[in-house]
């Protein structure tokens, strides 16, 4: 599961590891802007951010291979978009897209793949994320472990009474297992509010303090945004 | 002596209809350790469920002298711990401390007190090392550890546990018995495990169709009711 996948990745050892998310996530955000704004012919920019996130990935001690084909996964979703540019008669532009959708999965898995979830949501929270959302992103990233569980759970039962055959057959099974899943999901829901209540909740999330945001962690973010800042200004 | 818990002629009925609750009486002294048995759908978790306020029904529930009412939930749901049946519903925060962390968070202490009362509580129940884990990487045992921790961190005077042997081995069983042994609150354990209820309880109440139909030592409760694991007819 990719997010078992991830969760390991974000706790390895590694200088890009070590710094304070509240440093990462600018850093990502800045590569986002420079990636977005950059005009449609830029191959030559293209390739010299490739370059910076394999540098990145191995800086980071993670598997490159692994991360490249993990943040293909947004390419189905772009090569529609990218089709539509194709058949419009602006092969560049299509082929702009899809770089940009791709060196920006990339980053933000480089990102992802360096920091513990804890401390991306503490640092999205320093940052000003709204914490409504977070709190959401954070009960959805610990309860996929459980309700996937549960799900592979289901599967195996239906595997141990003989499964199904025919496509039609195991697509109603998968049916009525989505809406027990749903159901279950919802109950599972009901349980953790009460023992949110009963633990004091009223309806907002207590965070700790995230640890001291070091001089390193300010130098790796100037550095970075200054190399951003330097392509930008070349493209 | 007065009672750390005092229910008169609780009264509770779902929005569906289901009659939960038909009168219940009951009554928790400090330090004793009650067992609570009785068939599924009897009334058991309904009724735990109103002594911090999650649910409301008629007659009444007093806590340490406190009337569970609105104004007195912040005080009375740091009196009653509740530890849930399934620790996933209980573990929801992003790594063990900051799960521990949150009851006494809430209650209002500086974040620095409400470390070291979650360190004592991790502590306490001998699981110092997982403080930084995510509770998806523990053993259901750690699980139950670490959930009873995030009560005992709100430093509760009453203890209740909702089917604490539910997905235990037995090791973990007895490791759970000689935590819950050594903790001085008073405790109310919901259980269907006999061995663990003797082990544990001063006496026994046993709940039918939303009423205490009989209470006594455990071994007076199981005789009565006929609650134990023998009446599962041996083949040999």
């Amino acid at each position: 599961m990719h997010h078992v996948v991830l969760e390991q990745w974000s706790r390895g050892q590694s200088f890009l590891h070590a710094r304070d998310a509240r440093a990462k996530i600018p850093a990502v955000l800045g590569f986002l802007i420079l990636v977005a704004t950059a005009p449609a012919h830029f191959e030559p920019l293209a390739l010299i951010c490739f370059l910076l996130l394999i540098a990145g990935l191995a800086a980071a001690r993670l598997p490159v291979m692994a991360a490249l084909r993990r943040a293909g996964v947004v390419l189905p979703f772009c090569a529609a978009f990218a089709a539509i540019s194709f058949l419009a008669g602006e092969p560049r532009r299509a082929l702009s897209l899809l770089e940009k959708s791709y060196l920006s999965a990339l980053a933000v898995l480089l990102l992802v793949g360096t920091t513990p979830m804890p401390q991306l949501l503490r640092g999205l929270d320093s940052l000003g994320a709204p914490r409504f959302l977070l709190m959401v992103a954070q009960f959805l990233y610990r309860y996929l472990f459980v309700i996937s569980e549960q799900a592979q759970h289901m599967r195996m039962a239906g595997r141990c009474r003989g499964g199904l055959a025919g496509r039609r057959a195991r697509f109603r099974a998968a049916a009525g297992a989505l809406a027990v899943l749903f159901s279950r999901s919802y109950e599972r829901a009901e349980k953790i509010h009460r023992s949110m209540l009963s633990r004091g909740f009223d309806g907002r999330i207590p965070v700790l303090a995230a640890a001291g945001f070091q001089a390193l962690d300010a130098a790796f973010l100037a550095a970075w945004l200054s190399v951003c800042l330097l392509l930008r200004s070349a493209a | 002596m007065n009672p750390v818990i005092e229910a008169r002629d609780l009264r509770f009925q779902y929005d569906d209809g289901t009659v939960a609750l038909r009168g219940v009486d009951f009554r928790l002294y400090p330090g004793e350790t009650v067992a609570v048995f009785g068939a599924n759908g009897s009334g058991k978790t309904t009724f735990v469920l109103h002594l911090n306020g999650l649910l409301e029904g008629q007659g009444s529930v007093e806590v340490c002298g406190l009337p569970v009412a609105k104004q007195n939930l912040a005080k009375i749901r740091q009196k009653v711990g509740i530890v849930f049946q399934d620790s996933d519903d209980q573990l929801f925060m992003p790594t063990v401390l900051e799960d521990v962390t949150f009851g006494p968070l809430n209650l209002g202490l500086t974040p620095e007190a409400a470390f070291e009362r979650a360190h004592r509580a991790l502590h306490q129940v001998g699981i110092d090392e997982a403080a930084a884990k995510a509770p998806y990487h523990l053993s259901a045992g750690q699980k139950k550890r670490v959930a009873i921790a995030g009560i005992l961190a709100m430093e509760p005077e009453i203890l209740v546990l909702d089917e604490p042997t539910t997905f235990l081995d037995p090791p973990g069983q007895h490791a759970l018995a000689e935590l819950l042994r050594g903790l001085p609150q008073a405790k109310l354990l919901v259980t269907h495990d006999v061995e663990f209820a003797a082990a544990l309880a001063d006496r026994a109440v046993f709940f039918e169709k939303g009423r205490i139909a009989g209470e006594g030592t455990v071994a007076q409760v199981i005789e009565r009711f006929g609650w134990s694991r023998a009446v599962i007819p041996s083949t040999g």
